[in-house]
């Protein structure tokens, strides 16, 4: 803000001298007066964007690993702090997948791709960019999670316990809930079975309603839910709330079914054989 | 107008003329905002800085700037302001920024800012543009921590975040109030407040039209 003000201090200064003969409401004085004013508040608005964009980027990458981290439980609310995050992601290996694609040339679904830079690959960019997305609602496939496009390279995230083990699989997911598309990652154990922990961290669900997929008592319930079947086909069920019974099913949330339902159909897509499903099966088998 | 002085520049926006109260202004933001206090809060705070500063820098300029195209340049300038706040918010303080998203950009339509910039910083002196401005700011805010304070306690149970009323839902016993939690309460809780405020100073009240 300072500099603002003295940016316009100089601008008041410099016109000050120039007082006398100076008249706004001319042509050219209006002319001029446009112009430097575009030009000192361009200025302004370009330093402040570029001096803090390394910033923001630090923030948006921490979000992105806070959630990964809240998804697989090792997320302390109460003692983590943004600090830990850089130890604590030292464990966990980023990798990129090969997701089915549509083209004949397509890689084999579940490999790893080996061409993408971890470290600039935005997915959730990459769903809006034709290059880098397929179209997926058309008559044959269902588009069951409602998000039109899905990217062909996904990230995933492998915890490795201090031996080296795979602990647990974090992977992106979204998709339509009653407003809009809702953001998160789902966690799963080795046996790509059991849930270890969902998250959402962007959606625009009604408060309240929809919008107690944030609640930490709901997400709870998830935990050890066994959604996927042995032969590897998610089997998921949001019921009506206090009907889950069973191991592969979890409660709704009351006076919001359709946000509901929607978890459970994006859940059941990024699980299947048309998003991450291939790459769990190679887990699998490993 | 020049001749009031200088604290009722600053404070006469707080009640006697509260921009949201009395002029009825800006309660889009009012509306979407105030679920939560900390949100109200960082707006509240935005909108101030931006109006304050807005209007000390109008008024800086104001014997330079053509008439035929004042507006365009007072946006110019309230623009720039906000998109430096919105800059700053998203990497200071970037999960409540997440959730301000488009409202932080939408200060540039705010009737206030834009309104005292044209009414009163094109007339008056640096500082006592800035004072007014600081205390536009402040009158809106006023309304917008009391809103957000009653939305978010009896909405949520909580205040800031921390349980102040425990939820029946998680054991206690508040049952809390879903219609807090949508835009259309903001507009009983502002129309209560006009309420009271024009209760106490009935000079504010609008002329009951079935009486002469």
């Amino acid at each position: 803000m300072d500099s603002e003000n003295e940016l316009n201090d100089n601008l008041n200064d410099a016109a000050e001298e120039t007082h006398e003969s100076f008249n706004p409401n001319s042509f050219i004085g209006t002319l001029s007066v446009a112009v430097v004013l575009c030009l000192v508040c361009s200025l302004v608005v370009s330093v402040a964007a570029v001096a803090l964009r390394p910033i923001q980027q630090r923030n948006q990458e921490n979000k992105m690993k806070r959630n990964v981290l809240i998804a697989a439980g090792l997320w302390d609310p109460e003692t983590s702090t943004d600090q830990d995050i850089p130890e604590m992601f030292k464990s966990i290996e980023t990798v990129a997948v090969n997701l089915p694609g549509r083209a004949e040339d397509a890689p084999i679904p579940g490999t790893l791709n080996e061409e993408v830079d971890l470290n600039t690959y935005n997915q959730v960019k990459a769903a809006k960019d034709p290059h880098q997305s397929i179209f997926i609602a058309d008559e044959d496939v269902d588009d069951i999670a409602g998000i039109k496009r899905r990217e062909t390279v996904g990230l995933a995230y492998l915890v490795n316990d201090s031996s080296g083990k795979l602990e647990t699989v974090v992977v992106p997911i979204y998709g339509k809930g009653l407003w809009s598309t809702l953001y998160g990652y789902i966690a799963l154990e080795a046996d790509c079975r059991t849930v270890r922990g969902i998250t959402f961290y962007q959606h625009g669900e009604t408060p309240g309603l929809g919008g107690e997929v944030d609640n930490p008592k709901w997400k709870a319930q998830w935990v050890g839910k066994e959604i996927i079947s042995a032969d590897g086909v998610p089997d998921l069920k949001v019921t009506k709330p206090g009907n889950a019974t069973a191991d592969n099913q979890v409660d709704g949330l009351s006076g919001a079914t359709i946000t509901s339902s929607g978890v459970e159909r994006t859940v059941r897509y990024w699980l299947g054989e048309d998003a991450y499903g291939p790459f769990l099966d190679r887990i699998r088998e490993q | 107008m020049a001749a009031s002085k200088t604290t009722d520049v600053l404070f006469d926006p707080v009640f006697k003329s509260n921009p949201i109260a009395l002029q009825v202004l800006g309660i889009c933001s009012a509306l979407a905002v105030t679920t939560q206090l900390d949100k109200a809060l960082v707006m509240s705070l935005a909108v101030t800085v931006v109006v304050a500063c807005s209007n000390a820098i109008i008024a800086l300029i104001r014997n330079f700037i053509p008439n035929s195209i004042r507006i365009i340049v007072q946006m110019t300038v309230i623009s720039s302001l906000v998109i430096v706040v919105d800059q700053i918010l998203k990497a200071f303080v970037p999960s409540v920024a997440d959730q301000l998203s488009v409202f932080v950009g939408l200060i540039i339509t705010n009737c206030i800012v834009m309104g005292r910039a044209e009414g009163f910083a094109m007339k008056n002196g640096v500082f006592r543009s800035f004072l007014d401005g600081v205390g536009n700011g402040l009158g809106y805010s006023l309304i917008l921590v009391a809103v957000g304070f009653f939305r978010e306690l009896l909405g949520s149970g909580t205040l800031l975040g921390f349980t102040i009323l425990p939820l029946a839902t998680e054991g206690g016993f508040y049952v809390r109030n879903g219609l807090m939690l949508t835009p259309p309460s903001a507009f009983f809780l502002i129309g209560l407040f006009i309420w009271v405020l024009r209760s106490f100073r009935t000079d504010q009240a609008a002329k009951d039209p079935t009486r002469d």
